[in-house]
């Protein structure tokens, strides 16, 4: 919405963030397997360095407990490791990766989860946005930063607020993020995401060609788009959910202190009373790190507030 | 990919390298200095009279203290309750004491530019608010534009009606607004921002019971001067619970401008909690065809449909033409919640308790992998999440807390609390 200061970008060259989705609660409940998608991304990954020596690629690995950073092409240590039988990327990328992984699975919860959990998209698409930041630094001549959202898992509603607040931040430094979404249902933090940013969202009806729809949609610079006809948005839905029922609803009441959305009119809004309350109840000294500091977690903890229902979550 | 070390692309090795010499790319330093805008204001003297750029980390280091100092005063009141449904009135003054060339080009120049931002950076914040602009000169005050949610209609209603002459009246002004906000509904928030070049007013009446009127009617007036200090100004921010500054120059009077933006801590008696009724329209599939009631005319590609007149509307937020409902889409009040759930301040990690290998830190900030030590292999200054403990250049520090208002560090981990809750 806001014009974003005009930046003076070399005009062909990217920098690529892309986030994978490892989470292994999704991905053992998927037909298709992970060797098989990682090697078609691979080649994608390869061929975006191979469209322009100066393109700049970041993976950066969405875990279901944590996330970081797998790969980065302008990090010296990546030079150096080619082994003669597979270009430095794979090497490299997978060596991470399996790295990682481990690390993820380590910090997995004892007991284990009733549902699939959501991977922490919040956590990559915020360390995405803060190396692109680093690019926007290095001088008046830097790559066009892009994010690419390789996802399968389902949203989950306590990442919320934070997802939005990582749009918003997206689209004031005009980054546009791009969505691949592989799972059954649509996206709708992703659909948002790259609605409100002017990304592509597509979801490929068919996982066997997927080196083929990653490379025809998403491998386009952002100035060869112009000339594209790239997937057009089928709409987005933009209607809220109320947090008393958690009902879609197209008409409600907001309120006009704390912005929580009712399906009926209420006389006093339960979420502020509940704030109030809380902030009475809380000692002082939490005030810091429990309480103001863990926005997911202060969601929730709000908002299974009366009724316990009460998730703020946009369908 | 190999080759890429040395050129400007490649961020590590800019910052590593003199300045001089990495930026160049074709430009000799005497051209660069032009093409950068007023690039003359950026120097200053050392100690033995030479002339020389200004250390930008001196910079970075005043908003980081703006920042934290805003961020201390937010977290001493209380959380909820802020007035975030705003209605506020813009006064320019556009008397003869505009046309002053202290500023540069001159303080009406400066005024609509950083007015343009404000407008830009309000809405950003404050995305369920409204704007409306009013304009004094010749001694009488003049309606610009009423108050809206559209932040392009403001600014080129403004672009247009840059003239200025004759005297500003304060009490003109303030009565046009007073009037005007006495309509909106009670939860608003009414508030006037009066920036002032003039060191007189020229009024009809008794200013003072202008004032009071204004309290009566809870207007939170602030003003903001160009030239000197006055007492009215100060006497009428006082009444009315706002604030009073003078701009020393224009860097200092963005700086005053853009703290108006977020929104202010309501007192309790201010904005009472009121349930608005609301519609969230679907936006439709790209390439339907429907007639606007916007801009009266047939219009292809995505619109938003009023859920309850149904008629089409290009864009939110806005309040329906035909029903009158206020119309917005769930994105919008998402900008708001980060008010509501501000990140706590970072802390300092000084470089001597960084060699301590206790505490055992990377040295690579955690947000853009930069590493954190400087040329001789010494810890530069950075900071550390309180809560995840991971440490942050400060740059990304600042990127943090004024932009993205998450951090990747505590998002980057699921925490126990989200799981035992559920
Ligand atoms: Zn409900
Ligand atoms: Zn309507
Ligand atoms: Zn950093
Ligand atoms: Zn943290």
């Amino acid at each position: 919405m806001t014009s974003a200061p005009s930046k003076l970008y070399a005009d062909d060259v990217s920098l690529l963030v892309v986030t994978l989705d490892t989470n292994p609660f999704f991905w053992t409940t998927f037909p298709f397997h992970f060797s098989e998608f990682l090697s078609q991304v691979l080649a994608f990954l390869n061929s975006i360095l191979l469209l322009g020596q100066l393109n700049q690629l970041v993976v950066i690995a969405t875990g279901c407990n944590s996330c970081g950073y797998i790969y980065d092409s302008t990090s010296n240590r990546n030079h150096a490791s080619t082994n003669g039988t597979m270009p430095a990327l794979y090497s490299n990328l997978l060596h991470n990766l399996e790295e990682f992984l481990a690390r993820d699975q380590k910090l997995t919860m004892p007991h284990a989860p009733v549902t699939v959990p959501s991977s922490l998209l919040s956590g990559s698409l915020s360390m995405a946005l803060c190396y692109i930041q680093r690019a926007f630094r290095s001088g008046p001549m830097h790559p066009q930063p892009r994010i690419l959202c390789l996802q399968g898992s389902t949203d989950g509603p306590e990442q919320y607020v934070a997802i939005m607040n990582a749009i918003f931040s997206a689209q004031r430094s005009s980054v546009p993020v791009d969505s691949c979404y592989i799972g059954s249902n649509n996206s709708a933090f992703l659909q948002q995401a790259s609605y409100i940013t002017g990304g592509i969202y597509y979801r490929p009806p068919q996982m066997d060609g997927l080196f083929q729809y990653l490379s025809t949609v998403f491998a386009t610079d952002l100035h060869s788009r112009a000339f594209l006809r790239l997937p057009k948005s089928l709409g987005v839905d933009f209607r809220a959910s109320c947090f008393c029922h958690k009902q879609t609803i197209d008409m409600g009441y907001v309120c006009s202190v704390c912005l929580s959305i009712f399906c009926e009119h209420h006389d006093k809004c339960s979420t502020s009373l509940y704030l109030a309350r809380l902030n009475q109840m809380l000692p002082q000294q939490t005030t810091g790190k429990e309480r103001l500091h863990n926005v997911s977690g202060l969601i929730t903890l709000i908002l299974s507030c009366p009724s316990r229902e009460l998730i703020c979550y946009v369908s | 990919m190999n080759n890429i070390a040395g050129r400007p692309l490649n961020g590590v090795v800019v910052e590593d390298d003199d300045e001089d010499e990495a930026n160049g790319d074709g430009l000799e330093a005497w051209e660069r200095a032009y093409t950068e805008d007023r690039s003359w204001e950026s120097l200053q003297e050392d100690e033995s009279g030479l002339l020389r750029p200004i250390d930008t980390t001196a910079i970075h280091h005043a908003q980081y203290r703006r920042r934290l100092r805003a961020l201390a005063a937010t977290a001493a009141t209380a959380r909820i309750q802020k007035g975030l449904i705003r209605y506020m009135y813009i006064v320019v003054d556009l008397s003869k004491a505009a046309s002053e060339r202290d500023f540069r080009p001159s303080r009406m120049a400066v005024i609509a530019k950083q007015v343009e931002a404000f407008i830009r950076e309000f809405f950003d914040q404050n995305p369920l608010s409204h704007v409306g602009l009013v304009t004094t000169k010749d001694g009488v005050a003049q309606s610009l534009t009423d108050l809206g949610g559209s932040p392009e209609s403001h600014i080129k209603a403004l672009m247009g009606k840059l003239e200025c002459s004759g005297d500003a009246s304060l009490q003109n002004a303030l009565d046009l607004v007073h009037d005007n906000l006495n309509q909106i509904p009670s939860y608003g928030h009414r508030e006037v921002l009066i920036l002032y070049s003039a060191l007189s007013t020229c009024d009809p009446g008794d200013l003072m019971e202008t004032i009071q009127k204004c309290k009566k009617s809870k207007i939170r007036c602030s003003v903001i001067g160009l030239a000197a200090e006055m007492f009215i100004c100060k006497h009428l921010c006082q009444e009315t619970g706002g604030t009073y500054s003078v701009a020393l120059d224009e860097s200092h009077f963005k700086e005053l401008i853009l703290e108006h933006a977020p929104p202010p801590p309501a007192i309790a008696e201010y904005a009472t909690a009121n349930l608005i009724k609301m519609g969230f329209p679907q936006r439709a599939a790209e390439g339907s065809v429907a007639i606007c009631t916007c801009h009266e005319e047939a219009k292809t590609g995505g619109g938003y449909t009023c859920p309850r007149c149904k008629v089409r509307v290009c864009e939110l937020p806005t309040e329906c033409r035909i029903c009158g409902l206020t119309l917005i889409s769930s994105p919008h009040l998402a900008r708001s919640y980060h008010h509501l759930f501000p990140i706590v301040p970072f802390v300092e990690i000084s470089p001597s308790s960084q060699n301590d290998p206790s505490h055992n830190f990377p040295n690579i900030c955690f947000g853009c992998q930069e590493s954190l030590l400087s040329h001789g292999n010494k810890p530069e200054l950075s900071v550390s999440c309180p809560k995840c403990k991971q440490q942050f250049c400060l740059d990304c520090d600042i990127y943090i807390h004024e932009s993205l208002h998450n951090c990747p560090g505590c998002e980057s981990f699921r925490h126990s609390k989200s799981v035992t809750i559920a």
